[in-house]
C-alpha cells in the first residue's frame, strides 16, 4: 500500500465517501513513511522539483519515438504534460509501482540525473498510471484533489480523533514527518501545537434568500466587508505572528503589526489586513495591497508607499484561555475593552467598527453606498454566534454589493486543464478601444454551466479564426457579460487596466458585437482615483509603526 | 481543410455531396443523403441513414438495421467475404470487429483494390467476428483515437472493474448504474461480465430490444431484465442497471438512489474526462482502434494510401505521410463519434 496506489483510488472515483474511505484506509495500513508523504503531498507540501520538466520531456519524446508536434497534439487533447508522457509511454500490461514512494523519492529527487534514470527505469517497468504519479511527483505538479475538509474527516475516522482537534492541529506550520504520525496515532496531545498555531478561520456564507428572512435586525451585528486580506494576528511568548486565510504565514511582510510588550499573556485576533493611507477615510484599492504582499522583504520605501492596517474583527483567545465558544457580542465586548491598550501599543490597528442600522430598509440604503467606502458590502454576525470553524451557513453571512460588470466580446479560447482538459474553457475577452479596435481585457474560467462549455466548445472549434499553440483566435461574435471584483491601473496591460477575479455571469446571446462596452467608458465608470495621502503631522492615529523587529 | 479531395476519374472513392461515392459501381458507402444505392458498413446512426432507395450490409447486421431503420427498409444481405458485381466492379464485405454485422467494404476495378473500414477496432469481442486484414491499395480510415495517448488496457481487467465496483456498491447498499452506448457497448459488456457472474443486469429500455436482436443471432451474454418490467414499487438494491449516457442525470435515475454512476467509453482513457463531475466512476471500454491499432492495421493492409476519415483524421493523415512513408490525406465526412 503505497502513495500511488492511493492515488489510484482517490482519482478513480468522484464520490467523496469512496475518498474518505481510501484515506481511511491508508492512514491505517499504509507504513508511517508512506503516511506521512500522504499528508504532506495533500496538503500541497511538495518536495523540491531536481529537473527540468524540458529534460523529462525530451526523454519521454525520445523513448516513444513520436515527433514533436505529435506530442503537442497529445498534449492537447489531455491537458497534462505528465499524464501525456506517459500515456505515450505505456507498455501494455505493465504492473503498478508497489515500491514505498518516499524512497523512490529519496533516490530520484535527489538531482537531475537521478530523476532521469528514474524516469527511464519507470517508463519499461511499470503502468502509466504510476509513471504519470511519478512524473509528477518530479516535476512537483502533484495535485491530489481532496479538500482540507475531507482530509480532516479521515483523519478523525482513522485514529478516532475529534474532527474539531484534528483542524486545529492542521493549521499553521506543521511538520508533517513520521513522528508526527506517530503522535497522531497514540492521541499524544499532550503539546500538539506550536505557539504560532492559529485557529482554523470561521468563514462567512453568501446570503441566499431574502435579507428580512435573518428575522430582528437587533439579533445581528453588521459590519463593513473590508476588501483586503482575512488574518489571524497571534501575539504568544511576546512573540506575533500574522497569519492569511491562506494559511501562509507573513509577520515579516507587515512589521508594522509587531509589538513585544503587551500586558496580556496571550491574544489572538480576526481582522483585515488593508493597504490605508495615513489620514484617509477609506482604505486604498486591493491593488495597493498586492504590492505589499508581493514582496519577502519590505523596505522603508514600501511602507511609505502602501502602508497597512490591521482592522480587527474579532477576539479568539485571551490570557491564554480560547474564547472561540462564547458568543459573538462577549467576543467583541471584550475586543472593545482590550484596543485601547493595542492601539497604544500598536497604531496600525483599528477595529471594525460596527454599523447601527435601525432596520433592514436602512441597511440596505447603507449598504448602496458601499463602493464609494470602498468595502464590498455588510457582514452580518448573529450575535449569539461561538467562532465556529470553517464555513458553517446561518450564523455569519455575506451581503455584499452587486459586483461590477461589463459586456465583452471573445476573442480567444484556450483548452482548460486537468477537468476540463480537451473543452475550450478558458476564454479570452476584448472590449472597444479608442480606435474601435478589440482589446483583450480579460480572462475567465468560470461561470458557464456544463451544456453551456459543450455549445461554446462546438462553436469555438467552427469558428476559429488561427491557431497559436494551444490558443485559438476566434471570430469576435460571442458577447458575455463579466462580473469583477475591482478593477486597477496596469501598465503591464495592453488595455491598461487590470481586473480582479473577472468570470462570467452570462452568455449574452441577446447582444451583437456592436453592443460591447468601450474601454475608456468603463474606465471612467469604475476606475476611482486613489486618495492622496496627507502628511504624517495632520494624523495623531499613526505616529511611527515599530519597525525594529 | 487540407488536402480536399474532389470527384475524380481516376479515384474509385470520392467523398461527394451525400456521402462516400464510388462511381464506376454506382454506389455510396454509410450515405448520408438521399442516393439509389448504399451499403451500410454497420448499424450506428450516423453510418446507417434511412432515406435512401437499395441497401447492401452484411448478413448479421440485418437484425440491427431493421430495428433502427425500420422493418420495410429494402436491404440486401451479404455473407462476409462474398463477392458480387456493382457496375465495373466487385465489392465484398470483410468483418471489421466493431460491433456485431459490422463491415469493411472491399471494392476492386482495374486493377485497383480500396477498402473502406468503417468503424473498426482489433481488440477482442466475443459479440463479432474479429477484424479480417484485407490488403489494398488505398485503405480509408477511421480516426477516432487517433493519438497515441490511447491504447486500451485489456477488456477484462476493466470488466473485472466494473463488477468490483457492482459489488463494491452493493456491498454499501447502493445500486450502480453504467452507462454505455445501447449499440454494441451495451452488448459487449454483457457478454464479457459472464466471465464474472450469471446474476442478472438491468436494461434501460433503450437497450432492450438490441440485446434481443444480439440474442437472436447466437450471442451469449449475462441474462437482462428490462427496468420497464419491473413493478413500478419494486425497488433495487445492489443491482446493476445500464443505461444510455443520455440517461446519467435524468430524473429516470431517481428510482435507483442511492447509487453511483460510471461510464463506459474511449474518452475515459483520459484523466480530465475521467474527472469531470458527471459521473462517479469512469471505465475505458471503447469498441474503436486505438493508436497502436490503427497504426499496427495501416502497415498489415500493405496499403500506398491512407485517407483518414473521422476523429482525428488531420493527426493520422500526417502520421502517415510524415512517419510511415505513405500517402495520408482526410475526408471530412459527416461520421461523428456517437457510438462513444
Amino acid at each position: 500500500m503505497n502513495f500511488v496506489s492511493l492515488y489510484r483510488k482517490l482519482d478513480s472515483s468522484n464520490s467523496t465517501l469512496d475518498k474518505i474511505e481510501a484515506l481511511r484506509e491508508h492512514f491505517l495500513n499504509a507504513d508511517v513513511e508512506e503516511t506521512a508523504l500522504a499528508m504532506r503531498l495533500i496538503l500541497g507540501q511538495l518536495p523540491p522539483k531536481k529537473a527540468k520538466s524540458a529534460e523529462l520531456k525530451a526523454l519521454a519524446l525520445d523513448q516513444a519515438r513520436i515527433p514533436e508536434w505529435l506530442f503537442a497534439e497529445a498534449y492537447s487533447s489531455t491537458g497534462d504534460l505528465a499524464e501525456t508522457m506517459a500515456l505515450i509511454n505505456a507498455v501494455p500490461d505493465a504492473p503498478p509501482f508497489t515500491g514505498s514512494v518516499p524512497e523512490w523519492i529519496k533516490t530520484h529527487l535527489r538531482g537531475a540525473d537521478e530523476a532521469l534514470s528514474g524516469l527511464r527505469e519507470a517508463f519499461s517497468k511499470w503502468d502509466s498510471f504510476s509513471v504519470m504519479v511519478l512524473i509528477k511527483l518530479l516535476t512537483g505538479s502533484l495535485r491530489v484533489g481532496v479538500s482540507r475538509g475531507i482530509l480532516i474527516k479521515a483523519l478523525a475516522k482513522a485514529y478516532e480523533i475529534p474532527e474539531a482537534n484534528i483542524a486545529h492541529v492542521l493549521m499553521g506550520n506543521l511538520k508533517i514527518d513520521a513522528s508526527f504520525i506517530g503522535r497522531l496515532k497514540m492521541k499524544d496531545w499532550a503539546d500538539p501545537l506550536d505557539f504560532s498555531s492559529p485557529y482554523p478561520f470561521a468563514l462567512a456564507s453568501p446570503i441566499d434568500g431574502e435579507i428580512e428572512d435573518l428575522g430582528p435586525i437587533t439579533d445581528w451585528a453588521i459590519e463593513w466587508k473590508w476588501d483586503g486580506i482575512r488574518g489571524q494576528w497571534i501575539y504568544r511568548n511576546e512573540k506575533v505572528s500574522l497569519w492569511s486565510r491562506g494559511e501562509e504565514l507573513i509577520s515579516d511582510r507587515f512589521p508594522e503589526f509587531a509589538t513585544r510588550s503587551l500586558k496580556f499573556e496571550s491574544l489572538v485576533l480576526d481582522g483585515e489586513i488593508l493597504a490605508w493611507k495615513p489620514g484617509a477615510k477609506e482604505p486604498s484599492a486591493f491593488a495597493l495591497l498586492q504590492t505589499r504582499i508581493a514582496r519577502k522583504k519590505v523596505t522603508e520605501a514600501d511602507l511609505k508607499k502602501a502602508p497597512a492596517r490591521f482592522i480587527a474583527y474579532d477576539c479568539v483567545e485571551k490570557d491564554g484561555v480560547d474564547l472561540r465558544e462564547l458568543p459573538f457580542s462577549e467576543r467583541r465586548k471584550i475586543l472593545e475593552e482590550l484596543m485601547p491598550e493595542l492601539t497604544a501599543s500598536i497604531p496600525a490597528f483599528g477595529i471594525s467598527e460596527i454599523q447601527n442600522e435601525e432596520s433592514w430598509t436602512s441597511a440596505k440604503a447603507s449598504r448602496a453606498g458601499s463602493r464609494e467606502k470602498r468595502v464590498e458590502g455588510f457582514i452580518l454576525k448573529r450575535k449569539s454566534s461561538p467562532y465556529f470553524h470553517g464555513r458553517k451557513k446561518g450564523d455569519w453571512w455575506k451581503w455584499k454589493i452587486d459586483t461590477m460588470s461589463l459586456d465583452a466580446v471573445m476573442v480567444y479560447a484556450q483548452s482548460g486543464h486537468g477537468k476540463r482538459s480537451n473543452l475550450f474553457t478558458d476564454y479570452t475577452f476584448a472590449l472597444r478601444g479608442a480606435d474601435d479596435e478589440l482589446v483583450p481585457v480579460a480572462k475567465a474560467y468560470s461561470g458557464l454551466d456544463q451544456k453551456e462549455i459543450m455549445e461554446l466548445d462546438r462553436w469555438i472549434r467552427a469558428h476559429t479564426k488561427e491557431r497559436f499553440g494551444p490558443v485559438r483566435s476566434v471570430e469576435p461574435i460571442q458577447v458575455f457579460e463579466l462580473g469583477f471584483e475591482g478593477i486597477a491601473d496596469s501598465p503591464r496591460h495592453k488595455s491598461g487596466i487590470a481586473l480582479r477575479f473577472p468570470r462570467i455571469l452570462r452568455w449574452r446571446r441577446d447582444k451583437p458585437v456592436s453592443e460591447i462596452d468601450r474601454l475608456d467608458a468603463i474606465r471612467e465608470l469604475y476606475l476611482k482615483p486613489d486618495i492622496e495621502p496627507v502628511s504624517r503631522e495632520e494624523l495623531p492615529l499613526f505616529k511611527s509603526a515599530n519597525l525594529d523587529v | 481543410m487540407p488536402e480536399e479531395a474532389k470527384p475524380n476519374q481516376s479515384e474509385l472513392v470520392v467523398l461527394a455531396k451525400d456521402g462516400l461515392y464510388c462511381e464506376a459501381g454506382g454506389f455510396y458507402i454509410d450515405p448520408w443523403g438521399s442516393v439509389e444505392t448504399g451499403i451500410i458498413t454497420h448499424g450506428h446512426g450516423d453510418h446507417a441513414h434511412i432515406g435512401s432507395q437499395h441497401y447492401y450490409a452484411s448478413r448479421s447486421s440485418l437484425g440491427i438495421l431493421k430495428t433502427r431503420m425500420g422493418e420495410e427498409t429494402p436491404i440486401t444481405t451479404l455473407a462476409y467475404g462474398k463477392v458480387i458485381r456493382l457496375g465495373e466492379t466487385e465489392v465484398s464485405l470483410h468483418p471489421a470487429g466493431h460491433i456485431l454485422g459490422s463491415a469493411q467494404v472491399r471494392i476492386a476495378h482495374a486493377g485497383q483494390v480500396w477498402v473502406v473500414s468503417g468503424d473498426y477496432k482489433r481488440d477482442p469481442d466475443p459479440t463479432c467476428a474479429p477484424f479480417e486484414v484485407v490488403e489494398c491499395d488505398t485503405f480509408v480510415t477511421e480516426a477516432t483515437f487517433a493519438s497515441p495517448v490511447y491504447h486500451w488496457p485489456p477488456i477484462e481487467n476493466v470488466v473485472r472493474e466494473i463488477h468490483d465496483w457492482w459489488m463494491q456498491n452493493r456491498a454499501r447498499g447502493q445500486n450502480s448504474i453504467l452507462c454505455a452506448y445501447s449499440l454494441g457497448k451495451v452488448q459487449r459488456v454483457l457478454a464479457e461480465l459472464m466471465r464474472f457472474t450469471n446474476e442478472p443486469v438491468h436494461l434501460h429500455g433503450s437497450a432492450t430490444r438490441l440485446v434481443q436482436v444480439y440474442r437472436d443471432e447466437g450471442v451469449s451474454m449475462a441474462p437482462t431484465i428490462p427496468v420497464s418490467e419491473l413493478d413500478k414499487k419494486e425497488k433495487l438494491k445492489g443491482a446493476l442497471i445500464i443505461a444510455p449516457p443520455s440517461a446519467s442525470g435524468s430524473t429516470w435515475t431517481r428510482r435507483f438512489e442511492p447509487y453511483e454512476v460510471g461510464f463506459a467509453s474511449g474518452w475515459m482513457q483520459i484523466r480530465g474526462n475521467r474527472r469531470r463531475k458527471a459521473y462517479d466512476r469512469g471505465f475505458i471500454v471503447s469498441d474503436h482502434a486505438d493508436w497502436p491499432s490503427l497504426l499496427r492495421t495501416i502497415e498489415e493492409t500493405k496499403a500506398k494510401r491512407i485517407i483518414a476519415t473521422h476523429g482525428s483524421s488531420d493527426i493520422l493523415a500526417r502520421y502517415v505521410r510524415e512517419e510511415m512513408g505513405k500517402e495520408g490525406i482526410t475526408f471530412e465526412t459527416q461520421f461523428g463519434e456517437e457510438d462513444e
